[in-house]
């Protein structure tokens, strides 16, 4: 676990007023199965939210509603004060202005690591070239691998993928960023230099809702600890209250599997 | 070396050969390669001694000699007066037409099918399931003749377009479907440039002028879209390009043809037979449907197979972005199937080009018909016309691998 | 923001969807008309599927099963539903249909021909299904020469003296090999090649003598229709599979001359149209072979397909060797496994596992395959449905003929991708 977060500079981490998305009833099914019931979650810019709960608890299709990965069928989703729904532009609205990074990195393998990070700000952001590729390398120096601009996804680690996977959101210059559980698919050693990167995220101000078994990153980095099971909200607290003082019975559960007693 | 001088000293036994490494695999090939030697003296023997009881020699040079023979399609003039060797080079041209209007053709079919097959539209994708599963299983010379079948006897005959109020009219007055084949326009040129004697045939002057052109407007169309990149990496903006690429693309191939004084000669009907105009054979109809259809099946599956090979994660990369679909489409899924694709959609090709040789079962004058049909035949040298015909398609193949290989080295993926 | 503890106290129980997202109406809406495309796309296929079916089925219901001449089945069908009606004459396929599944094979000898086909089910059995019993696997290797003799006929002993030179070549094994390993190899090669070629034929004949057992002796001439695909796509399958599996270890081999011939020959064989081999095995064969010598056109034609279809099979199985990890030779090298027992133990099962798409595809390209033999005057089921057209009572007639032979083939292919799809899926055992 991430023990080395330990020095996190929360001196910019600072929670407004300003609501940055606002989930009221939503519902979601599979077909006839009821996936999500009932969320209502309220994300204020700059929040850090870790959201937990056992494999298949919903936890990763309740983040992929938020930039319409997947449908809802009721309730509602707006996001920056873009409602989600069936129609294109507000879609491509939100998802322009939300990032997010996946569990298996999804870079593109037949793009180097500068294309990957220059393809959405050139033909959505309607960037030139030379100045997509400058920031494009303000981020890789930023997640620390600058020398690898010029080869292909395959050739690098699963950490640094993960993180040209973060760079790549970055460029994008989005408002919200979101993680599906972003450390999953690598090594143990692999997975601090990814924390890491998230921290430093967090540590700009940056508001974000996080998939993650990750306890010590959340404990560290988030505001908000959401714990999920059979596809609705169990409960949420602070982290520090949400480790040392569980509520739920399931929680509890849930803390007492994961943290290995 | 020690070592060495305190090995057994056995001396030499002839189950060093086998046993010990360093001998075993040199032992193996000389012996395998005393075989092959063996058995290929022992072929050469028995033809050489085949051919003297039959009283043969082995002779190319009936490739000189007076053909004798008609051939009813022709890209390149030829009459029984042209040498076997010309007959030769029409059947080749005649496959490779067959070759490549199938490859066009099942290559339009096959992406459509394998595109419509992956619908989320459950009747479309059940519909072209059923396609695929039902062309694709059955023997390609069946359907072969069948569609000829189907052309010579339900297909009116010429003399159904006839009189006042015909049996049938023909297409926009330019095309006829008959029994005997389908009539269609032939381009003319009133100002035709004429044609340069190539030794073994003529060529059309016309034909080399629309080629260059049509290179041509290709070429300048390619130099616009980069100068439209260049613009757009410079100010973000990709400039409007479609007008002008249409103008690029149609303008001047039309000039040309306007210069040239092109026309449609249309077929007409004289007496109980279209004359004028371009005929293609049932043979060729029958071929070049047949071998489509059921290429196209073969082609559908790689298609199916490259795009879902590209995982969903890829497209929700793309999608999370901020790229809308037609874009993620073009910029990510497309580059990523297309590596998966196309070897496959090469080696169709080949497997087409060599299957244009069952012509045989509906008489279109291909290679195999001329050289290794009458040629054949005619100057009973079985054993020269065969070499040549293996080794023609040989190179067909050859090159086409050539093509593949190169193609595949330039877009692998670097990995680790 | 408010405090942000929250803790549920219920659960909420799963509800059932809305009902615009559940139910017929709901699949119709998301499956066909969920775009204007789509919709496109629906009404062209269902206006396509009404063409085919308002087409062909009136066509398929106005059938004629008892007719002597197309004449009569037109006359028929015009008498029963009006005047120019068209409907399908399977009359042609009543009268003929045994000519297309056994050629010219003698009627009262149809009996051979099927018995073989169910005795080939029975060994087949073992081979393609694991809850066979494993002692059925005998029968499958005595199948073949048992096959050869139910449908050529002649006496049994000449098969049976085939199947004992492998019997033979194995004691020579076991007897020399205990004085020299090599000389054991060798007399196992050499031993059963000398019994074939010299005392094969005398043998038969002298037990045949002694306890005649025999069937009417056939000539390759009588057979033809479905039967001769068969036969020779059987034989083509079970013998490409072991030949390109050798061609493909020759290809990834060391061994410089061994690989660059079985590179040759790959190639080579992978860049001519089957027809011209064929042609080659009808012209050409006989100025390869000595002078006089005899060799049945069938067996030609067998040997030919066999070269032609191992050569792609080659190819199949060495992608399936290249998929290997390299971890996988060493394993087996780390073992002490010599090169062959590698190869059988550890390589080839995993190989071949990768491969069997491609295998099968390769089996239903070459059963396919077996209707050029037509082109060199074999009385395949096309070359019979060709003679049957030419015929006046049914000249003309053509749908109801290509249906039948298509169909046949359908089954065939058909049924042999689906088990392959049943046999990848069962293998899967590397996958969760």
């Amino acid at each position: 676990m991430a023990e080395a977060a330990t020095a996190v500079n929360r001196s910019k981490m600072t929670v407004s007023d300003e609501v940055a998305i606002q989930i009221t009833d939503m519902n979601k099914w599979y077909g006839t199965f009821h996936v999500l019931r009932d969320i209502n979650i309220t994300v204020n810019k700059g929040e850090r939210i870790v959201v937990c709960g056992p494999s298949g608890s919903g936890k990763s299709t309740l983040i992929r509603c938020i930039n319409r990965l997947e449908e809802h069928q009721q309730g509602q989703i707006i996001v920056d004060g873009t409602e989600l729904t069936s129609d294109l532009k507000n879609i491509d609205k939100v998802r322009s202005e939300v990032g997010m990074v996946f569990q298996h990195f999804n870079l593109f393998p037949h793009l180097t690591i500068l294309e990957n990070l220059t393809l959405a700000p050139i033909w959505v952001r309607k960037v030139p070239k030379k100045e997509a590729e400058e920031t494009a390398m303000y981020f890789l120096q930023k997640v620390k691998i600058p020398e690898q601009a010029h080869k292909y996804p395959g050739q690098l680690s699963g950490g640094q993928q993960q993180r040209v996977a973060i760079a790549r959101s970055l460029c994008m210059k989005p408002r919200i960023m979101l993680f599906d559980e972003p450390t999953s698919a690598l090594d143990p050693e692999m997975i601090k230099e990814v924390l890491d990167t998230m921290i430093s995220l967090a540590e700009d101000g940056m508001t974000m809702i996080c998939v993650t078994h990750e306890m010590g990153f959340a404990q560290a980095v988030a505001n908000r600890v959401i714990f999920m099971d059979q596809g609705q909200i169990v409960e949420q607290n602070e982290p520090r209250e949400f480790f040392n003082n569980p509520q739920s019975d399931r929680t509890k559960l849930f803390l007492s599997q994961i943290l290995g007693h | 070396m020690a070592l060495a001088s305190d090995a057994p000293r056995a001396g030499f036994r002839l189950g060093i050969l086998i046993y010990d490494t360093r001998y075993r695999s040199l032992t193996i090939q000389v012996v395998f390669l005393f075989l092959s030697i063996l058995f290929f003296a022992w072929l050469v023997t028995n033809t050489i001694h085949n051919l003297s009881i039959k009283g043969k020699d082995f002779d190319f040079g009936f490739l000189w000699v007076r053909s004798g023979y008609d051939i009813n399609q022709m890209l390149i003039p030829y009459s029984s007066d042209s040498t076997h060797g010309t007959a030769l080079l029409v059947g080749l041209l005649n496959t490779l037409l067959l070759a490549f209007l199938a490859c066009v053709l099942a290559t339009v079919l096959g992406i459509a099918a394998g595109v419509l097959r992956l619908s989320k539209n459950w009747i479309v994708s059940r519909l072209m399931a059923v396609y695929v599963e039902t062309f694709r299983n059955v023997p390609v010379v069946v359907w072969i003749v069948l569609v000829n079948a189907i052309m010579s006897n339900s297909m009116p005959e010429p003399k159904a377009f006839k009189g006042a109020t015909p049996e049938h009219s023909m297409f926009l007055d330019a095309i006829a479907v008959t029994n005997r084949g389908v009539y269609m326009p032939a381009p003319a040129f009133t100002r035709g440039l004429g044609s340069v004697d190539m030794g073994l045939f003529m060529f059309n002057l016309n034909f080399l002028a629309i080629l260059v052109v049509i290179w041509g407007s290709i070429w300048s169309y390619k130099w616009l879209q980069r100068d439209a990149t260049t613009v757009q990496n410079a100010t973000g903006v990709r400039p409007v390009t479609w007008w002008k690429s249409a103008a690029i693309l149609v303008v001047p191939i039309v000039a040309l043809l306007l210069g040239l004084g092109f026309h449609l000669e249309n077929p007409v009907l004289k007496g109980f037979n279209f004359i004028g105009g371009l005929q293609a054979r049932n043979s060729m109809i029958a071929m070049w449907l047949a071998l489509s259809i059921y290429s196209a099946t073969y082609i559908a599956e790689s298609v199916r197979g490259g795009i879902l090979a590209i995982s969903r994660g890829q497209t929700e990369a793309a999608l999370a972005l901020g790229l809308q679909p037609g874009l993620a489409t073009r910029l990510v899924v497309l580059p990523q199937a297309l590596r998966v694709i196309i070897p496959p959609l090469i080696s169709q090709y080949l497997s087409i080009t060599k299957n244009t040789s069952l012509a045989i079962a509906v008489g279109y004058m291909d290679l195999r018909s001329t050289l290794g049909g009458i040629t054949m035949n005619q100057t009973g040298r079985e054993l020269e016309c065969m070499l040549i015909l293996m080794g023609i398609y040989l190179t067909i193949s050859l090159i086409i691998s050539a093509v593949m290989n190169v193609y595949n080295r330039s877009i692998a993926l670097k990995e680790r | 923001m408010t405090s942000p503890l929250y803790v549920r106290t219920t659960m909420i129980p799963p509800k059932n969807p809305p009902s615009s997202q559940v139910g017929i109406v709901h699949w119709i809406r998301d499956n066909l008309f969920s775009s204007g495309t789509n919709i496109f796309l629906t009404l062209a296929a269902i206006y396509a599927v009404y063409v085919l079916v308002a087409t062909i089925g009136p066509w398929l219901s106005r059938s004629v099963w008892n007719a002597s001449s197309l004449t009569e089945c037109r006359a028929i069908i015009a008498a029963t539903y009006g005047e120019g009606k068209s409907g399908a004459c399977f009359a042609v396929i009543n009268e003929r249909w045994q000519q297309i599944l056994f050629g010219f094979y003698p009627r009262d000898l149809y009996w051979r021909p099927t018995l073989t086909l169910v005795l080939m089910l029975v060994a087949l059995g073992p081979i393609l299904f694991s809850w066979v019993p494993r002692a059925m696997l005998w029968f499958s290797v005595c199948f073949p020469a048992l096959a050869f003799w139910l449908l050529w006929g002649g006496t049994i002993w000449f098969p049976v003296m085939i199947l004992v030179g492998f019997a033979v070549g194995y004691l020579a094994y076991r007897v020399v090999s205990a004085i020299n390993g090599l000389a054991g190899i060798i007399a196992a090669i050499i031993v059963p090649v000398i019994w074939w070629l010299y005392l094969c034929g005398p043998l038969s004949d002298a037990v045949q003598s002694v306890v005649p057992i025999e069937l009417r002796a056939l000539r390759s001439a009588d057979f033809g229709g479905f039967l001769l695909s068969a036969v020779i796509g059987i034989s083509g399958i079970a013998f490409s599979l072991p030949l390109g599996i050798l061609l493909a270890l020759g290809r990834q081999s060391d061994m410089l001359v061994v690989k660059s011939f079985c590179v040759a020959f790959i190639e080579g064989l992978r860049g001519v149209p089957l027809i011209t081999l064929l042609f080659t095995a009808s012209l050409l064969l006989n100025y390869f072979l000595p002078p006089g010598t005899e060799f049945d056109i069938i067996m030609r034609v067998i040997i030919m397909v066999t070269l032609f279809s191992a050569a792609y099979m080659a190819e199949v199985i060495r992608g399936g060797l290249a998929a290997l990890p390299r971890g996988q030779y060493e394993a087996a090298d780390a073992l002490g496994l010599d090169y062959w027992q590698a190869q059988r133990l550890i390589i080839m099962p995993q190989a071949l596992k990768v491969s069997i798409p491609g295998i099968v595809g390769n089996f239903i390209g070459l059963f396919k395959d077996t209707t050029l033999v037509s082109f060199i005057s074999l009385q395949d089921p096309l070359q019979l449905v060709s003679s049957i057209r030419a015929n006046t009572e049914w000249n003309g007639i053509y749908w109801e003929l290509f249906i039948f032979v298509g169909f046949l083939f359908f089954i065939f292919c058909f049924s042999m991708s689906r088990y392959s799809m049943y046999l990848e899926n069962k293998l899967k055992t590397d996958h969760r």
